[in-house]
C-alpha cells in the first residue's frame, strides 16, 4: 500500500494546532463537570427547570466531545445527515412515548 | 481485487470505510441508549409523586468517574494526534493512560455495585424497617450495620412502612439523628420480606443497574480493543502506519461515545 | 491531497503480488468472508427456517379446524417431544400458544428478513454496484454466524421443560415474564443475537453502498433493488436498538426480578407478585412496536426491489418513474419510524396522540401506493415475457395491493376498535408478506439461480409451483377477512368454538357456523399449499446438478451489473473495476443493436 508522505506532513502541521485545542476543550469539560455537580444543589424554581438546566449543561459537554474530539465539526454532510435523522428518531421515540403515557393524555372515564 | 477506501478516503464522501462504519454503528448505539433513557423518563414520570429515590448513589465517586472518563477521552484523541505527527512513543503513553483510566472507572464502578449488593433492607413482621450494610447472614438471622444520617438527601420509596412505637432502637432513624453506628440483628422468623439494593429493589435501581451495566459492558469492550491496539495490535504501525492510525481514530470514536453516554448518565442518575 | 478512484487500479496492479493462496474447504465454504458464499449460507438457512415456520402453522391449523382432536400421523411424536403439552396427540392450548409465538418469530426474524435482506442483499448488492465484496467481509461472516447461533438458541428453546416462549411473537409483558418457562429467556437471548446480527449486517450494507459504488455508478443510476436495500439497512440500523434495549429490560425482569414492565399491584393466580412494581406494560409495547412497525417495511422493501428488477427485465422497457420510486422508498423508510402506535390504538392513549399516529399512518400509505402504481404503469406498452420469475412478480402486484389496501381500515383508530386483534389483521399482514413478499422472493430465486449455479430451474415445475401457490394462498387468507369482520379473534386455540353460536345461543355477535367452517377450508388450503411447495423444493435442490445449462453469462439479457460477470462470479467479482455509463434499466434504447444496454456498456459517442 502506498504511503503518501506529503499527506502525512500536511496533516502533522494541522494536527499540532489541534492539540492545543484538545487541551482547551479538556479544561472546558473539567469545568463543565464541576458546574454540573454544583448546579445540582441549586433549585432553579421547579423540578422541570432543574432537569432542563442539567440537560443543557450535559448537552454542551456532549457537543464539545462530539464536535472536537470526534471531529464532527469538520466532517462532511454524509455523517451529519445520518446523525440528524438519528437524533430526530430518538427524540421522537422519547417524546411520543411519554406523550402517549402521561396521565393527562389517557382517556378520561367520566363517573 | 482489494477493497478500495480501506485506508484512503473516497473523494465524494470524504470518508474511509471504517470511519463510516463506526459512525453508522454509533448511530445505532444512540438509539439503544436513547431507548433506555426513554424508559428512565417514563418510569420516573409514571412514579407516584415524591416516591422517586434520591441520594442512593455516591456523588463524589460518580464525579471522579466522570473526570476519569473525560481524561481518557483526551488521552485517546492525543494518542491519535501523536500518530498523525509520527510520534509513536507518545502514542504508546497516551494509549496506555487511556487503558488505565478505563480500569480505574471499572474498579470504582465495581465498588459502587458491591456497595449496593451489600446494602440490605429488612422489613419485619411488625412493620419496622432495618436498613443497613450486611455484616453477616445465616439461616436463622441477619446482622446489618445500620448507620444513620449518612445518606444525605435520602428519601425512601413508597414501600416504606410507618415505624411502630416499640422498637425505636432498631427502626431507621430520622435524618435529624446524629451520625450513629450500630449493629442490629434480626431473626429470620421476624422477617416479613428482605432484599438488597440490587436491581429488584425498585425501578430506580433497576434502571440504574441496567443503564450503568450496559454502559459498563461498553467500557469493557472499548477498553479491550484499545488495549489490543496499545500492545499486540501496534505491530501494524510498522507495516501499514496509515491504516493503523485509522484504527486508532475509529476505536477512539467509539471511546468518545462511551464518554458521551456517561456525560448524560451521571447527572440523570446521580444528581437529578 | 485526496486519492482519487485510481486507488482501485493501484490495488489491481498489486493483485498478482499478493495472490491469495487457495483456501481450504472450511475457509472457502463454511467460514468464508466472500459475500456470495455468505449470501448462499443465509439463503439456505432461512429457507430451512421458512420450512420449520410453515410446519408449525400447519400443525396449528389442525387444531383450528378440528379442536380437541388428536393430530394424525404426528400426534404421537408431538406427545413425546413436548411432554405434557400434547397428551394423546391433542395440541394443548399452551402448545398452540408456543407454536404460534414461534411461528411468528421464526417467520419474521429467521426466515423472511434473512432471506430478503441478508441473502439476496449479500449476493446481489455488491455485484450490482460493481464492488469486489462488501465493505467489511469479516464482519459479514460474523453476522451470519451470530444469526446462526440465534437460530440455534430459538430451536433449542422448543425442547426445554416448559417449552418455548408462549406470549406471541410480540412477547407482551407481564404475561411473557410470568409464564413459568425458561423458554422466554431463551427467546430473549436469541433475539439479542439476531438483533446483533442484523445491526452488523446493516452497517455493512450501508457502508458498502455508500463507499464501494464503481466509478460512474451515481446514486441515481443505482438499480432500485440497491436503493431498497439501502433504506432497509437504515431502518434496521435505527429501529432495532430500542427492541434490543427492551429485550434487555425484559430479560432483567425475568432473570433478576426487576419491574421495568411489571405494574404495581400485579396479582398472579390470586397472589400478589413478588416484585417492586412501578413498571409499565405499555413501555414494552412502545419499544416493541417502535421496531415492529419499521420491521414490516424491512419485510416489503427488498421484495419491491426484486420486483423492479424482474419487471423491467421482462417488459423490456425502463421503469416508468424511477425517481418517484426512489423518493417514495426514502419517504417510506423515514415515515415508518413515526407510525408505530397504530398497533396500540386499544391501549387507552388519548385522542390527540391517537390522531397523530392515525395521520402519519395515512400519510405513509401514499408513498407505498406510489411505488405500486409505478410498477403498474410501467407494464403499459411493455413487451412481456411470461417466465416463472415474471409470473410471481405479476401476481405480487395485485396481492400486495390487496394487502396494502386492507391495511387502511386498520389505520383508522375508530375502525380498528372493531378489527384489532381479529383474523382481519392476520389476513391483512399475511397478504402483504405471503403472496406479497414471499412471491417476490420466489421470483428472485428463480431469477438469480442461473447466475449463482449456471443452470436454470425447471420452467414447468416453476409454473406448477406458481399456479398452485397462488390459488392456495388466496384460499387461505381471503376467508380470514370475513372471519375477522365477523369478530373472530386471534390466538384462540379452539378456532373460536368457545364463541360460536352453538355454544352461545341467542348471544349477539357469536360466531356463525360458516365462520367456523371456514377454519376447515382454510386448513385444507394450508396443507395443500404445503404440498404445492414440493415441486419447488425438488426443483431448487436438483436443478443445481441437472437443470438446463445457461448458454451465456446473461441468460435473461439484463442490464444490471451482476449479469455482466462470469457465471458464477469469481472471488473479487470483476476482473477489472467496471465503469458505469448508463442508468439501470436501459431496455429497448432506440437505435441500439440489442433490446438491452448493460450499465457498463459505453455510450456510442464514447470509446470503451
Amino acid at each position: 500500500m502506498g504511503q503518501s508522505h506529503s499527506q502525512t506532513q500536511v496533516h502533522a502541521h494541522d494536527v499540532s494546532k489541534e492539540v492545543r485545542r484538545y487541551l482547551i476543550i479538556f479544561g472546558a469539560l473539567l469545568i463543565g463537570t464541576v458546574i454540573t455537580v454544583l448546579a445540582s444543589y441549586v433549585n432553579f424554581g421547579s423540578p422541570r427547570m432543574n432537569i432542563i438546566v442539567a440537560l443543557i449543561i450535559a448537552s454542551v459537554k456532549a457537543f464539545l466531545v462530539a464536535g472536537y474530539f470526534m471531529h464532527l465539526l469538520s466532517e462532511r454532510k454524509m455523517i451529519y445527515a445520518m446523525l440528524v435523522a438519528t437524533v430526530f428518531f430518538v427524540i421522537g421515540l422519547m417524546y411520543l412515548t411519554v406523550w402517549s403515557m402521561e396521565p393527562s393524555s389517557l382517556i378520561h372515564i367520566k363517573r | 481485487m482489494d477493497i478500495p477506501y480501506t485506508t484512503h478516503e473516497r473523494e465524494d464522501t470524504g470518508l474511509y470505510n471504517a470511519k463510516l462504519g463506526i459512525w453508522l454503528f454509533l448511530a445505532s448505539e444512540v438509539m439503544l441508549f436513547g431507548a433506555l433513557f426513554s424508559a428512565y423518563i417514563l418510569l420516573r414520570v409514571g412514579a407516584e409523586p415524591g416516591t422517586w429515590p434520591h441520594g442512593l448513589l455516591n456523588v463524589p465517586l460518580g464525579t471522579i468517574n466522570t473526570l476519569v472518563l473525560i481524561c481518557s477521552s483526551v488521552t485517546v484523541v492525543m494518542a491519535w494526534a501523536s500518530l498523525k505527527m509520527n510520534q509513536f512513543n507518545k502514542f504508546r503513553i497516551y494509549q496506555g493512560i487511556t487503558v488505565l483510566c478505563a480500569l480505574i472507572f471499572l474498579v470504582i464502578k465495581t465498588f459502587e455495585y458491591q456497595d449496593k449488593f451489600l446494602h440490605y433492607e429488612v422489613i419485619k413482621n411488625d412493620g419496622t424497617i432495618v436498613d443497613g450494610h450486611l455484616v453477616k447472614k445465616s439461616a436463622d438471622s441477619i446482622t446489618l450495620h445500620v448507620s444513620h444520617g449518612t445518606h444525605g438527601k435520602e428519601k425512601h420509596d413508597h414501600k416504606v412502612q410507618p415505624v411502630s412505637g416499640t422498637n425505636a432502637a432498631e427502626a431507621s432513624a430520622s435524618p435529624a439523628a446524629a451520625d450513629h453506628h450500630e449493629e442490629v440483628t434480626v431473626m429470620m422468623s421476624d422477617v416479613k420480606k428482605m432484599g438488597n439494593y440490587g436491581p429488584k429493589h425498585n425501578t430506580y435501581m433497576a434502571i440504574y443497574f441496567t443503564l450503568t451495566g450496559l454502559h459498563g459492558l461498553h467500557v469493557i469492550g472499548g477498553a479491550l480493543v484499545i488495549a489490543y491496539l496499545w500492545l499486540p495490535g501496534a505491530k501494524m504501525w510498522k507495516t501499514d502506519p496509515e491504516r493503523f492510525t485509522n484504527r486508532i481514530e475509529v476505536s477512539g470514536l467509539f471511546w468518545h461515545f462511551v464518554d458521551l453516554v456517561w456525560i448524560f448518565l451521571f447527572p440523570v442518575l446521580y444528581l437529578l | 491531497m485526496q486519492h482519487s478512484t485510481t486507488d482501485t487500479h493501484h490495488a489491481g496492479a498489486h493483485h498478482d503480488a499478493h495472490h491469495h493462496e487457495e483456501l481450504g474447504f472450511w475457509r472457502k465454504y463454511i467460514f468464508s468472508t466472500d459475500h456470495k458464499v455468505i449470501g448462499i449460507q443465509y439463503a439456505l438457512t432461512s429457507l430451512v427456517f421458512l420450512f420449520i415456520g410453515f410446519t408449525l402453522i400447519a400443525l396449528m391449523r389442525y387444531q383450528l379446524a378440528y379442536p380437541g382432536q388428536p393430530i394424525p400421523i404426528v400426534g404421537g411424536l408431538l406427545d413425546s417431544l413436548f411432554k405434557g403439552m400434547a397428551s394423546g396427540g391433542v395440541m394443548s392450548g399452551d402448545l398452540y400458544n408456543a407454536f404460534g409465538a414461534m411461528h411468528g418469530t421464526i417467520m419474521v426474524f429467521l426466515a423472511i428478513v434473512p432471506l430478503a435482506f441478508a441473502a439476496f442483499g449479500n449476493y446481489v448488492v455488491p455485484l450490482q454496484i460493481g464492488a469486489p465484496d462488501m465493505c467489511f467481509p469479516r464482519i459479514n461472516m460474523a453476522s451470519y454466524w451470530v444469526f446462526f447461533l440465534g437460530g440455534v438458541i430459538m430451536l433449542v428453546s422448543f425442547f426445554i421443560p416448559g417449552g418455548p416462549a408462549q406470549a406471541g411473537w410480540t412477547s407482551y409483558s407481564p404475561l411473557a415474564v410470568i409464564i413459568p418457562t425458561d423458554g422466554q429467556t431463551y427467546w430473549l437471548i436469541g433475539m439479542v443475537f439476531l438483533i446483533t446480527s442484523s445491526l452488523l449486517g446493516a452497517v455493512n450494507f450501508l457502508a458498502t453502498i455508500i463507499q464501494l459504488r464503481a466509478p460512474g455508478m451515481t446514486w441515481m443510476r443505482l438499480p432500485f433493488f440497491v436503493w431498497a436495500q439501502f433504506v432497509t439497512g437504515f431502518i434496521l440500523l435505527l429501529a432495532f436498538p430500542p427492541l434490543e434495549a427492551a429485550g434487555i429490560m425484559q430479560l432483567m425482569d425475568k432473570v433478576f426480578g426487576t419491574s421495568f414492565f411489571m405494574p404495581t399491584g400485579l396479582m398472579i393466580s390470586g397472589n400478589p407478585a413478588d416484585i417492586s412494581g412501578g413498571g409499565s406494560p405499555l413501555l414494552w409495547q412502545h419499544l416493541f412496536w417502535f421496531l415492529g412497525h419499521p420491521e414490516v417495511y424491512v419485510l416489503i422493501l427488498p421484495a419491491m426491489g426484486i420486483v423492479c428488477e424482474i419487471l423491467c427485465n421482462n417488459i423490456r422497457k425502463p421503469i416508468w418513474g424511477y425517481k418517484s420510486l426512489v423518493y417514495s422508498a426514502l419517504a417510506v423508510g423515514f415515515i415508518s419510524f413515526i407510525v408505530w402506535a397504530h398497533h396500540m390504538y386499544l391501549t387507552g392513549m388519548g385522542t390527540a396522540i391517537s390522531t397523530f399516529f392515525q395521520t402519519t399512518t395515512m400519510i405513509i400509505s401514499i408513498p407505498s401506493v406510489i411505488i405500486l402504481t409505478v410498477f403498474f404503469i410501467s407494464l403499459w406498452g411493455g413487451s412481456m415475457r411470461f417466465n416463472t420469475p415474471m409470473l410471481f412478480v405479476l401476481a405480487f402486484l395485485p396481492m400486495f395491493g390487496i394487502g396494502g389496501l386492507t391495511g387502511l381500515p386498520l389505520g383508522f383508530n375508530f375502525v380498528d376498535l372493531h378489527l384489532h386483534d381479529t383474523y382481519y389483521v392476520i389476513a391483512h399482514f399475511h397478504y402483504v408478506v405471503a403472496p406479497g413478499t414471499i412471491f417476490a422472493l420466489f421470483g428472485g430465486i428463480y431469477y438469480w439461480y442461473p447466475k449463482v449455479t449456471g443452470r436454470f430451474m425447471s420452467e414447468s415445475l416453476g409454473k406448477i409451483h406458481f399456479v398452485t401457490s397462488f390459488i392456495f394462498m388466496n384460499l387461505i387468507f381471503q376467508p380470514m377477512f370475513a372471519q375477522g369482520m365477523a369478530g373472530m379473534l386471534r390466538r384462540m386455540s379452539d378456532g373460536g368454538a368457545n364463541y360460536s353460536v352453538a355454544q352461545n345461543p341467542g348471544v349477539a355477535g357469536a360466531l356463525s357456523e360458516s365462520v367456523l367452517y371456514s377454519n376447515v377450508l382454510v386448513s385444507i388450503a394450508a396443507w395443500c399449499l404445503g404440498l404445492a411447495q414440493i415441486p419447488f423444493i425438488y426443483n431448487f435442490l436438483t436443478s443445481w446438478k441437472f437443470g438446463k445449462k445457461v448458454t451465456s453469462d446473461n441468460p435473461w439479457q439484463a442490464t444490471t451489473l451482476e449479469w455482466q460477470t462470469p457465471t458464477p462470479p469469481p472471488h473479487g467479482n470483476f476482473t477489472t473495476t467496471p465503469a458505469v455509463y448508463r442508468g439501470p434499466y436501459e431496455y429497448s434504447v432506440p437505435g441500439a443493436a440489442t433490446d438491452f444496454s448493460p450499465q457498463n456498456e459505453p455510450l456510442k459517442t464514447q470509446k470503451a
